[in-house]
């Protein structure tokens, strides 16, 4: 881990993977909006609303784990002051909420014709609300400090703090009757999907995940830019130095 | 292609479901890129004055 | 053990020569539970169907009021750095100070909730659940917002800031604590609620500590 620990190294490392990324994860949205709108048969009971889960799943799948990524980055920040882990973890934090805000719209407008409702106070859309104020916070608090370092530690610690919703909103279907449905891909025994919805749904999942990586590596090659910016603003050229030399490479 | 747009009654929630995924995929592209951009431009003014 | 109890004394010493703290949060707790008839309209049963809810969020907000002020005012003197100084580990210091903010605020919320529900008509079988809830529900909501007061230590807006940071962290005392009350009215057993606020305190008794202290940390450092 200590390798990647080099901001220089990861600017010449993401200069390299984030435009594969970014193509993949361009070829993998195409792919997944077209088999979604086209190619993805109507539900027998749901009819054309059934294509609204591509979206809705997938971005709920992003928000869950960019959270957890986060917590995973805020510890690595805390307990070995990984230089480039606060970073990460702030990079994530919009991405993830904006995965957050699809799922919870995109859920909204399956439940009112499939449920009959825009929104209930079930565990599951529940937590996933608290998950996405628990986004909020976190960018909030980040941004709260004069000293951005005293940002960073307070931010992870919140991350980690939120991260005990992370079971919640998992097995909330299974730990309570819900109106959401359970689980029917990540389960023990395997997916129950049809075979036919599970191709686009995972072409989509893959498409996310891409685009994550690719503006995940952009935003934290962004803070690091903005670090030798100030660096260099405030004169210290010992430091801009050290960081080898920019973005020119 | 009416049908299509239409998507069996159910449009007035399917687009709007795609066209909130669609503008976010794209603005925090936007934002993102647009963010890197301004400090590459920063950067390479400020490179520019360093180098003389 | 006696380094723990001085400080909760201190604390205690501090809120009583003030004098203000609990009385506050009692006179919004109150105002804000007796806005509700006004708001919604004297009906008995709408207001004894609302009342377990009404009761448990303005606690809630109540409860948020004195939480900024639980580090502020010896962040700002300096006696916080010298308490962090002390041989009591900072994770035991936050624990007295939780106690000593519980003892103040939420011990007279839970004791005042029983008038006002009782304002609001609900009905006999709630009463005894609510006290238990509450009981078992405002440490908790002391010890969570202890991590919230010591992450917002020093921030522009802190007290706005730890709101939007505790409330989400609130919801599930939220619930449960306002099923308990609603499941003994409706006769329906609400010893698994209770458990889950007890599960909760339980957690939150040696999770909490160790946030706002590691918060704390960054705060003095």
């Amino acid at each position: 881990m200590h390798r990647f620990a080099n901001p220089a190294r990861f600017m010449r490392l993401s200069e390299r993977l984030m435009p594969w990324c970014a193509a993949g994860a361009v070829v993998f949205l195409a792919a997944g909006f077209y088999l979604a709108l086209f190619v993805a048969p109507p539900d027998y009971q749901q009819g054309e609303a059934v294509r609204i889960m591509f979206v809705h799943v997938p971005a709920a799948w992003m928000a869950s784990f960019v959270y957890l990524l986060m917590a995973v980055a805020s510890a690595v920040a805390l307990i070995w002051r990984h230089p480039l882990a606060d970073l990460a973890a702030q990079a994530a934090a919009p991405l993830g909420a904006g995965f957050t805000l699809v799922c919870l719209v995109s859920g909204s407008l399956w439940g009112q014709p499939m449920w009959g409702t825009w929104w209930v106070w079930d565990a599951r859309l529940t937590s996933v609300l608290v998950l996405f104020f628990l986004y909020l916070g976190y960018i909030a608090l980040v941004h709260a400090f004069d000293d951005p370092s005293r940002g960073a530690r307070a931010g992870a610690v919140l991350a980690l703090v939120g991260a005990v919703n992370l079971p919640i909103i998992k097995f909330s279907v299974d730990w309570w009757s819900t109106l959401h449905q359970p689980a029917s891909v990540f389960r023990i025994g395997g997916p129950t999907i049809d075979r036919a919805m599970l191709a686009p749904l995972l072409v989509m999942a893959v498409g996310f995940m891409l685009y994550f990586a690719s503006l995940l590596m952009l935003r934290i090659r962004t803070a690091i830019l903005e670090s030798r910016l100030r660096a260099a603003r405030l004169g210290e050229a010992e430091i801009a130095a050290e960081t080898v030399a920019g973005p020119a490479q | 292609m009416m049908d299509f747009l239409a998507m069996g009654g159910y449009a007035r929630f399917v687009w709007p479901a795609y066209g909130v995924a669609v503008l976010m995929l794209m603005g925090m592209a936007a934002v993102s890129l647009r963010s890197w951009r301004r400090r590459q431009r920063l950067w390479s003014e400020i490179s520019a004055t360093r180098r003389r | 053990m006696s380094a723990f109890l001085a400080v909760v004394q201190r604390d205690l010493r501090l809120a009583l020569r003030q004098g203000s703290d609990a009385a506050l949060v009692v006179a919004f707790f109150v105002l804000a539970v007796v806005l509700f008839p006004f708001g919604v309209g004297p009906e008995p049963q709408l207001l004894a169907r609302i009342a377990a809810g009404v009761v448990w969020v303005t606690a809630l907000l109540a409860a948020l009021l004195s939480l900024d002020r639980l580090f502020q005012l010896d962040y700002e003197d300096g006696s916080l750095d010298a308490l962090a100084l002390t041989p009591l580990p900072l994770e035991a210091l936050v624990l007295a100070k939780c106690l000593a903010h519980w003892l103040t605020t939420g011990l007279p919320l839970v004791l005042t909730a029983p008038v006002l529900a009782a304002l609001l008509q609900l009905a006999g079988e709630g009463y005894l659940p609510l006290l238990l809830a509450m009981g078992l529900g405002t440490p908790s909501l002391s010890l969570v917002g202890a991590v919230g007061a010591a992450l917002t230590l020093g921030a522009r807006r802190a007290g706005v800031l730890l709101s939007l940071l505790v409330l989400p962290l609130y919801i599930p005392v939220l619930i449960f604590g306002v099923a308990a009350v609603d499941q003994a009215v409706a006769g329906l057993a609400i010893l698994p609620h209770l458990s889950i606020l007890a599960a909760f305190l339980l957690a939150a008794l040696p999770l909490a500590p160790l946030a706002a202290a590691a918060a704390l940390r960054s705060a003095l450092e």
